[in-house]
């Protein structure tokens, strides 16, 4: 009872510190362009039927319309039409396209984690591989992804796989180098135990390295869950995907000076998508770490 | 010896072994170990860091190869009976798994082994009254002290019915009131068992209750320098500690080290009380 009421607090306090956090950023926001923005006229505050002109007294560029739009509107403009005469709003628009995304990202996240944990699992069996192969590994992480990602596209041809493999190429690496640590961590006498149970390797990866080594892949999946959405984002681009948030970003790019919001909110929901898949991964990651001491951390 | 061979649990003939330090250099670990060890005996090995009884304790278990002479086991290779689950490790930590209930920790060697659910179950629990944690086979290893945990980790070695336990310092990390009462638990378990005992210490007066005999070594090379029967009573219990008997073994093991010592420092005697305090030591300790 009082474990569990100390964690409802310890939640309260949490949402307390995150709602603050939210609100003095929106607050912030707006208080950059009442001093810095462009003048604006409130029609109607607050239902009183008065008008209000406000002149700023500076001129910030960063504060305009153009580069930071009243943080109101981007939420109003989700409401919005998403095209002049459209029957979709662009919140259903962005959505969709999330979803879309997100299913590319989900697919290159398991297919990178598989073979992040394959990778880790045979470098751990062998110091040789190991020594041969994880400098490449490295090295692989140096080339920009906005460089691979038309040379994958150029290969696999314009299609969801080439997305798939982007997203599969920023998951795996996060993976394979906390799973080499995690699938170390066992204590060296844990081992010993193991060998004088004549318990051959499989059942010592299967009994005792791989559950010592949750930690550290909950660690990665987290990073990777994250890595595999911008990876997707960014390969929609060259890969010609037309259903997803990257090329949403890049059509509201073109029609910034029209609208800016648009390109706002899609940025908007593109950091939802990533932070409700960390959300998952961390969820699952409490039940799964469930009855180990600091489970309920990071 | 005219007993029978079967007689011997553990039988040690001219082991070395050799640890190749940097490079070309080696050091000693281990030099002409002989050592016969018979059914139902509690030996403890010891000695001064770095005098190789951990390593020779290893070496019986088939942790570590030695690089000379011949280790028996049951009358077999120490690898084969290594194969045939013939040990039971208790360490100086507990090595228990933190995502496994005590009663599943103690479950780990009878799952590899093939133990179907129900004996599983049943053996767990046997081995968790034994050591009196009955009541604790749902806690987590991090929710029960030091020597509650070392407890766990004794029934877990005993759960599948190992003929020898190899005990490395396993009150090592513990404070002495709690090493007490551990010293006398693990009598009362060897004497239940019938388990033949390899129990490597620090402890002068560790040593002497526990034992049947006494394995002194020195270091550099590694060797044995001294046995001492002890030839108290048993049971033993608090009384025992007590017993003029016990303080002339505690003295004759102490000079044993001391004799041992002496021809390692070259007429230098070391600080023994350091000695018994000394807790932590290097890979060959």
């Amino acid at each position: 009872m009082a474990i569990a009421g100390r964690i409802d607090h310890s939640r309260r306090r949490r949402l307390a510190i995150l709602a603050t956090f939210v609100a003095v950023v929106l607050i912030g926001w707006e208080l950059v362009k009442w001093i810095g923005g462009v003048p604006w006229r409130f029609e109607n505050v607050l239902g009183t039927g008065l008008a209000i002109d406000h002149n700023p007294p500076f001129r910030w560029p960063f504060a305009s319309d153009l580069t930071l739009p009243h943080w109101f509107g981007i939420l109003s403009a989700l409401a919005e039409p998403v095209q002049r005469n459209s029957e979709q709003s662009l919140g259903q628009f962005l959505a969709g396209a999330a979803l879309y995304t997100w299913r590319e990202a989900a697919i290159g996240f398991v297919v990178g984690a598989l073979l992040g944990l394959v990778l880790a699992t045979l470098f751990v069996h062998s110091r040789l591989l190991e020594r041969a192969v994880v400098p490449y590994v490295v090295a692989s992480q140096t080339i920009p992804i906005v460089a691979l990602a038309p040379m994958i596209v150029y290969a696999f041809g314009p299609s969801v796989a080439s997305v798939v493999i982007i997203a599969t190429y920023l998951t795996f690496f996060p993976v394979t180098i906390a799973m080499i640590r995690g699938l170390r961590a066992p204590d060296p006498r844990a081992l010993e135990l193991m060998r004088s149970y004549a318990a051959g390797r499989w059942a010592t990866y299967r009994k005792v390295r791989l559950p010592a080594s949750l930690p550290y892949l909950f660690t990665a999946l987290k990073i990777a869950a994250t890595a595999s959405i911008v990876g997707a984002i960014i390969g929609e681009g060259p890969g010609g995907i037309p259903d997803g948030l990257g090329r949403a970003i890049i059509n509201f790019n073109q029609q910034y000076i029209s609208g800016p919001e648009k390109l706002w909110a899609a940025i908007l929901v593109s950091s939802v998508l990533g932070i409700s898949f960390f959300a998952v991964i961390r969820a699952a990651e409490l039940v799964v770490l469930r009855g180990r001491p600091g489970a309920a951390a990071g | 010896m005219a007993e029978p061979a079967s007689q011997w649990v553990v039988r040690l003939a001219a082991v070395g072994k050799t640890f190749s330090t940097s490079g070309t250099a080696t050091t000693a670990a281990l030099q002409g170990i002989e050592l016969d060890i018979s059914r139902g005996e509690f030996i403890s090995l010891i000695g001064p860091s770095g005098c190789g009884k951990s390593t020779l304790l290893r070496v019986i278990g088939d942790l570590v190869a030695p690089t000379a002479g011949q280790v028996a086991v049951n009358g077999k290779p120490a690898a084969r009976a290594r194969l045939d689950r013939d040990y039971g490790m208790v360490f100086q930590a507990p090595v228990l798994f933190d995502w496994r209930t005590v009663e599943e920790n103690v479950k780990l060697p009878l799952e590899l082994m093939g133990y179907d659910g129900p004996r599983r179950t049943a053996r767990a629990l046997e081995m968790l009254e034994l050591v009196e944690l009955g009541d604790f086979l749902h806690h987590h290893p991090y929710q029960l002290s030091g020597g509650m945990q070392q407890r766990v980790a004794i029934a877990r070695a005993l759960a599948f019915e190992p003929s020898i336990l190899l005990m490395d310092e396993p009150f090592g990390a513990l404070d002495e009131m709690t090493r007490e009462r551990m010293n006398q638990e693990v009598l009362r378990i060897w004497e239940r068992t019938g388990i033949t005992v390899v129990f490597v210490t620090h402890s002068i007066p560790e040593a002497v209750f526990l034992s049947s005999r006494v394995v002194v070594m020195s270091p550099r090379p590694g060797r044995i320098t001294d046995v001492i029967e002890v030839d108290l009573p048993r049971p033993r219990d608090v009384e025992t500690r007590e017993q003029p008997r016990y303080f002339e073994l505690i003295t004759a093991v102490r000079e044993a080290l001391r004799r041992g010592g002496a021809e390692a420092e070259g007429g230098l005697a070391p600080d023994l009380a350091s000695i018994d305090r000394t807790m932590a030591e290097g890979g060959i300790g």
